[in-house]
């Protein structure tokens, strides 16, 4: 098995799949955590599937999807998780991603010409079947340098994103700029949301946002240990998924998001084992 | 020295005002206490107070000797605190926040003070605990230690016992005390212990509607509006 491995990592879009689905899956797990403990689990479903309303709309025009999907993208996440903003709430994502997909497909049924195979590009974008192993290197530098971005700020803004997520009254009373913060969240989120499409696709990336902080907050009583391990978590279910997948002719976001799923359920024995969660 | 003034606020939700006409004058080291019936606009005038909703009418007037960020504030637990994954230390810590500036991380100064604090509210053993996992009481004093951590110039306590027994209310009554008398903070306290605000306030602000009051402990007692309510709240004890 490790010779055949070997002879894979010979291969330029195996390696690429790696650096991309480790990358992305650490940026998901970090802002996983916060999106989980504000009560927006769910944002990453609506948000992906305004991306791929963006992205049918790229396709027709026959431009590169990130430059539609990113802004779009963005737009809405500011737009759903800016506080006290009117589109705010469940009904609102649900509202929005449902029109998004519903309009996507229809657009490109109406206008992609007969021969295409347009089920087949639906499903890639949807579960994102095959798209990770056909990765150009220029897909892999933007993304490697979108992602470098989303670590770098969330390090660098780490306890304002603390203050702000555990209380964000008494952060704003007491001075912080919580509106900035909320933003640059959203922008973040909204980039990271758009990275994983190419990973698991646009139905699946709830799952690399809530598993790694739902095994994270578990194991750990602090933010950081919960951070930290969600973070290892996401990394190593990527890997482990892509290697799975490679060897094993699956899906690759599928095989991703059952590796977290597994992690999640040995997480959640661990926990009862040690005691509940009051320790 | 004066540190605060409000002059004819009026408070409110989209325009239409919950408690009007209110007009005080806070100096450093004062305690006042805000009291009046539910929905009589304490938690709406407190949040007007702390700059995260903007008067209706009137003027609302820090000292120079203030800045904004110069006011801790102790705000009610909410839903999303109660499953939160943090220890005391990291959300302490996190009332320092307000003076970091853009600096990522907290400096060694900051840590000091967090550290004192931990020490004067008798709370250093729970440092590396979970909060989740603390008892209402102990919850209270973490976070009254972080409202510390951002200043102990003016702290801004939203109904600091609610749901806990009366004993650990006692105690925490008198930690807040503690912190008026031997720190010199100034209090500003939402209540709905009439009995307490009148043992521990110097001041006494009463909203509710039109009809509001401004006065210390003892002018409070002799008016009419107090003698009203204090019968109204014996009789709700009785």
């Amino acid at each position: 098995m490790l010779e055949k491995l070997q002879s894979y990592f010979a291969y330029d879009f195996v390696r690429f799949a790696l650096v991309v689905g480790v990358l992305v899956a650490l940026c998901a797990a970090l802002l996983g955590v916060t999106l989980v403990l504000r009560r927006y689990s769910m944002i990453g479903d609506g948000l992906s599937h305004m991306a791929f309303g963006a992205m049918t709309v790229a396709m027709l025009f026959s431009i590169a999807p990130i430059w539609l999907t990113l802004p779009v993208t963005v737009v809405s996440a500011v737009l759903l998780l800016r506080s006290g903003g009117k589109l705010k709430g469940d009904a609102a994502v649900a509202m929005l991603s449902v029109s998004s997909l519903a309009m996507g497909y229809l657009l490109l049924n109406i206008f992609k010409n007969k021969s295409a195979n347009l089920s087949g590009d639906v499903c890639a974008i949807l579960f994102g079947s095959t798209s990770i192993l056909t990765l150009k290197k220029s897909d892999v530098v933007l993304c490697a340098v979108l992602a470098a971005v989303v670590i770098f700020v969330y390090i660098f803004f780490y306890n304002k994103i603390f203050a702000v997520t555990f209380d964000e009254s008494f952060a704003r009373a007491t001075g912080t700029n919580a509106s900035l913060y909320n933003t640059l969240l959203a922008v973040i989120t909204a980039v990271v949301i758009v990275l994983s499409m190419n990973l698991v696709g646009a139905l699946l990336i709830s799952a690399l946002i809530v598993f790694p902080a739902l095994c994270g907050m578990r194991l750990f009583r602090s933010f950081r240990g919960v951070i930290v391990s969600a973070s290892v978590i996401s990394v190593c279910c990527a890997l482990g998924g892509i290697l799975i997948s490679i060897l094993y002719g699956t899906p690759v976001g599928s095989t991703i998001v059952a590796a977290d799923l597994a992690v999640f359920l040995v997480c959640v024995i661990i926990d009862l084992i040690k005691g509940g969660r009051k320790a | 020295m004066e540190l605060l003034r409000l002059t004819d606020v009026s408070v409110g939700y989209e325009g239409k005002p919950v408690a009007s006409h209110l007009s005080l004058t806070l100096s450093q080291g004062d305690y006042l206490c805000i009291v009046g019936e539910n929905g009589a606009g304490k938690s709406t005038l407190m949040k007007t107070l702390l700059g995260l909703r903007t008067p209706l009418s009137g003027t609302i007037a820090f000292s120079d000797a203030i800045a904004h960020n110069e006011i801790g504030y102790l705000p009610q637990q909410t839903q999303v605190q109660r499953d939160f994954p943090a220890t005391v230390w990291e959300v302490v810590l996190s009332g320092c926040l307000n003076r970091s500036g853009l600096r990522p991380f907290y400096s060694k100064a900051q840590k000091q003070a967090a550290l004192q604090w931990l020490e004067r509210l008798d709370i250093a053993h729970l440092k590396n605990r979970s909060y989740r996992a603390l008892s209402g009481g102990q919850q209270q004093r973490v976070l009254l230690a972080r409202a510390l951590c951002a200043t102990k110039k003016l702290l801004v306590l939203d109904e600091p016992v609610a749901g806990l027994d009366p004993i650990v209310t006692a105690d925490l009554y008198a930690l807040i005390q503690r912190i008026n008398r031997e720190e010199g903070a100034t209090i500003i306290m939402v209540s709905h212990d009439i009995a307490a605000a009148l043992q521990y306030a110097t001041h006494i602000l009463q909203v509710g509607g039109s009809d509001s009051f401004f006065g210390t402990v003892e002018e409070y007692r002799q008016s009419e509006l107090g003698r009203l309510f204090l019968g109204k709240a014996g009789e709700g004890h009785a």
